[in-house]
């Protein structure tokens, strides 16, 4: 930046930073704000206001370090990107307005250079915390992914999946794969499908779980559907799917006694 | 008529989004559990044939009445590839997908009243009804 605005940006610090404060305060009201105590809504603007001087004289690097320190607090802190974006604007307002009040015939080259400053903060900002975001949903996305299809042998030779929420074309793909290492894995006989958990199921899901259970039938086991709801047994005879060469049972309870039985065992009390 | 959901289907979430709000208005008009659930099915066959045929579309969910009756209107519509033959899509088994070939005759089964349109290379919207017992 020009030598010389930057030492008029320094001149008038404290006026710039009073008129910011003020348009600030005038936004707080607007939104979610409200809820945050004044200590540290002031505290945070001070900060705020204290950086972006700070990053007149520093390198560019500096900046990026200062800035990004700062985001990740205010992330962290779970306030929005319109306080900032919001912030900024106003910022670059104030200060415009103050130069221009010292000075008026220099009123485009005031601007310019001023823009020029903001709009590399705003850059920076903005892609911090979309960074942050991007990273947050591909871990939750990784997290979901690992819940989303566990066989778990509960006894020699038996198997349950249970199914919980929506399964779209990705889960179903690795509700296959999963059934069918987990049955080689385990030597399961038998393979409980669980869908107490999912809440509609549709001609895809029908589809998808019909497919599977034939590949587990390929693969010399069987497959037993549990958990099946009234209200799901209703719609699943309504829309006309067959599920006849299935066996299915109501609960999981019912289910493991039908594959002990077909493993040829069965759970007895013991008479003391 | 007075609109009052509206969800965009362009992917597979969009799927997840109308079943939702179809089962809260569903919920809301007083249908028991069975009935939200044919509703809420209906319209995942209404919406992932969207997705599937004609990639994206919009899923209206409205209530309903007509001579003191209530009930939930869906309507499904899209600009995509539209139905050659609509006798033969409305044929249990019939499927050019790979998939049951179960969803419209399905959705049929599953509502009160079923109504479709469709133009070739123009798209295709449907309207259906459950009405509340």
């Amino acid at each position: 930046m020009n030598h010389q605005i930057r030492a008029l940006i320094h001149e008038y610090r404290s006026t710039i930073t009073d008129e910011w404060l003020k348009e600030v305060e005038k936004f707080r009201g607007e939104n979610y704000l409200q809820t945050i105590s004044d200590t540290v809504y002031q505290n945070t603007n001070r900060e705020f206001v204290d950086m972006l001087f700070r990053t007149l004289d520093r390198e560019e690097e500096d900046v990026k370090a200062s800035i990004s320190e700062y985001t990740d607090r205010l992330i962290q802190l779970g306030w929005p990107l319109n306080y900032i974006t919001r912030g900024l604007q106003e910022f670059r307002k104030a200060t415009v307005d103050t130069l221009i009040k010292k000075e008026e015939g220099r009123a485009l080259e005031f601007y310019q250079e001023i823009e020029d400053w903001t709009d590399e903060i705003v850059n920076i900002l903005v892609s911090h915390y979309s960074g942050t975001w991007e990273n947050t949903f591909f871990l939750q996305k990784m997290a979901l992914k690992e819940l989303s299809a566990p066989l778990i042998p509960v006894f020699n030779n038996i198997s349950v999946m249970p199914l919980i929420g929506t399964i779209d074309t990705e889960r179903a793909k690795q509700i296959m794969e999963n059934l069918l290492t987990g049955v080689i894995e385990h030597r399961s006989q038998v393979v409980l499908i669980d869908i107490t958990g999912v809440p509609v199921v549709d001609t895809m899901v029908a589809h998808h779980i019909i497919q599977a259970s034939e590949a587990v039938r390929l693969v010399g086991a069987k497959c037993i559907l549990v958990g099946i709801r009234p209200e799901i047994a209703q719609t699943i005879v309504n829309l006309g799917i067959d599920l006849g060469k299935f066996p299915t049972k109501s609960s999981l309870k019912k289910g493991i006694e039908a594959a002990l039985e077909m493993t040829s065992r069965q759970i007895v009390e013991i008479d003391e | 008529m007075q609109v009052q959901t509206h969800v965009d289907i362009h992917s597979e979430w969009g799927i997840v989004a109308a079943r939702q709000a179809g089962r809260k208005l569903a919920r809301e008009i007083g249908f028991g559990s069975v009935d939200q659930a044919r509703v809420t099915t209906a319209i995942s066959e209404l919406a992932r044939n969207i997705y599937l045929y004609a990639n994206k579309g919009q899923i209206y969910i409205e209530e309903a009445t007509s001579s003191g009756k209530r009930g939930i209107r869906i309507i499904a519509t899209d600009e995509g590839p539209g139905i050659k033959d609509i006798r033969k899509v409305m044929e249990d088994g019939y499927t050019t997908s790979g998939g049951l070939g179960a969803g419209l005759p399905g959705v049929k089964r599953l509502m009160d009243e079923f109504k479709i349109d469709s133009e070739l290379n123009e798209g295709t919207t449907i309207s259906a009804i459950k009405w509340l017992r």
